[in-house]
């Protein structure tokens, strides 16, 4: 089958195919951001995005950018990160979390939690509140990490539209929330900054999925809406090292379409809640 | 119009009207299918899907909701999880995606037609059904662009015509038919697993 359907590709996209392969390793070689392990459908339409936003006709010409003008690629990082998030996105995720987690997380003399892949800072804030909320936001570290340092900024700046803000309620409120989410933040110009009293328990930074390693011991990682982007070797890097830095019977929680089924390290993980992708690191590890 | 060895994979897009239109097409589907069918329904954001289980008991193939990175099976129905869009990938392979929405819309046609483009290319079948915005026009026009067949319920017969309109005034299709004749086109797809299915 795959060479009948190769056999039904059009020569533009043979030629497509060619130049993409040559893009994301001359990324590789020039900017050591690694997108070789990254899902190619969605891969392809980005840089189709990032193409007509360059006015590039051909990947060539935009790897020509891209390679010769060092300004070019922050703008073209932007494009292939992407990701989009809401706070408490998923409100029965975070309802998981504080109903059937949180008692655990209680245990800890101290708590280490990682947000990998907060893009914007979304979930990372979502998290600091769900632990303020529990009283647990004094003796937490949030270690919120992305490739895209430009997103790390917006992150740690904490500050989004404030029209986005009804949303965000309305899902923190479906999330069990004890407090209103307007404890949080300060509106002003059209613009919500959430307060400096979680920030100081968020440390952002810079960390890839695809080339990094374990920094951490923690007893919470959250990774949600970013596994779906990498393939499956990919998937297995990233949840092998979700693995290493989880202590025993850490809490590992996923995207609601994401699945441990085709990595290799499933076995090392227990179905917590099932229906919120929440897993539990096995004791005997 | 007679299918056979013509097409690897079917795309399928509807909105409002949607269920309906379908609830004609695909108990039509015979079992023992060779290409696989894909399929983007619009529904309003966080309402639980139960198209698997109404379709499942109405068709004589797998019907699935899509999973991230499974391996697409021979002559099975994949529908795209509501709130992700659903992209065909290499291998061939399931591949969701959380990116924005297109047309106001996730899952997006135009994301499954366009990404179903880069793996079968002309041997894609992509039909457009009622609907009331615009979304799958301009994927069904890369269906058409790389040499696929293209066929749109005939609009006076859809409960809502716009999505049909749309994506006539981007191309001709090849087909414009009501939905039985749709049904019954789709009696004359290639049956039987190929032996390299397994990969």
């Amino acid at each position: 089958m795959d060479a009948e359907v190769s056999g039904a590709r059009t020569a533009a996209g043979r030629e497509f195919d060619i130049e993409f392969k040559l893009l994301i390793d001359a990324i590789y070689h020039m900017y050591h951001y690694d997108f070789r392990g990254y899902a190619a459908a969605s891969l392809r339409r980005r840089l189709r995005a990032a193409m007509s936003r360059f006015g590039c006709r051909t990947l060539s010409q935009l790897q020509d950018r891209v390679v010769h003008d060092s300004a070019a690629f922050p703008i073209l990082l932007d494009f292939l990160t992407v990701q989009v998030s809401e706070m408490f996105r998923d409100p029965a995720y975070f309802l998981a979390l504080r109903e059937q987690v949180v008692p655990f997380l209680r245990t800890y003399p101290s708590l280490k939690v990682w947000v990998a892949g907060c893009s914007a800072g979304e979930e990372a804030y979502s998290l600091a509140i769900l632990l303020q909320e529990e009283a647990l936001l004094s003796k937490t570290i949030i270690y919120a990490t992305d490739i895209n340092g430009g997103t790390l900024q917006k992150a740690a700046a904490g500050v989004y539209d404030v029209q986005r803000i009804p949303g965000f309620t309305a899902n923190h409120h479906k999330s069990g929330a004890r407090s209103s989410l307007s404890d949080y933040y300060t509106a002003a110009y059209g613009k919500a900054v959430f307060k400096k009293s979680l920030k100081d328990h968020i440390v952002f930074s810079d960390h890839s999925l695809a080339t990094d390693s374990v920094f951490a011991e923690v007893q919470l990682v959250s990774c949600r809406n970013v596994l779906i982007y990498f393939n499956r070797t990919l998937q297995d890097r990233a949840i092998g090292l979700f693995r290493e830095a989880l202590c025993r019977q850490g809490f590992l929680g996923i995207g609601a379409k994401e699945s441990m089924r085709f990595s290799s390290q499933a076995g090392a993980f227990l179905d917590f809640v099932p229906a919120e992708r929440i897993y539990q690191k096995r004791a005997e590890l | 119009m007679n299918l056979a060895g013509r097409i690897d994979a079917v795309v399928i897009g509807a909105s409002a009207g949607g269920v309906e239109a379908l609830t004609t097409v695909l108990p039509a589907l015979p079992p023992g299918l060779r290409p696989p069918i894909f399929i983007v329904l619009h529904l309003p954001r966080d309402t639980p899907s139960v198209l698997v289980e109404i379709f499942t008991r109405k068709c004589a193939v797998p019907v699935r909701e899509a999973e991230d990175k499974e391996t697409v099976a021979a002559g099975t129905v994949y529908f795209a999880p509501n709130n992700y869009h659903l992209l065909v990938d290499e291998g061939p392979q399931i591949s969701l995606s959380a990116d924005d929405p297109v047309h106001h819309s996730r899952p997006s046609i135009d994301v499954l037609f366009e990404s179903a483009v880069e793996i079968y290319g002309g041997r894609l079948l992509g039909i457009i059904l009622s609907g009331a915005n615009e979304d799958g026009a301009r994927g069904l026009a890369a269906v058409h662009d790389a040499g696929g067949i293209t066929v749109v319920q005939c609009p006076q017969t859809a409960r809502a015509p716009h999505m049909a309109l749309s994506a006539l005034k981007l191309r001709p299709a090849d087909w414009v038919l009501p939905l039985d004749e749709i049904a019954g086109m789709l009696t004359t797809l290639d049956r039987g697993a190929v032996a390299a299915q397994a990969n």
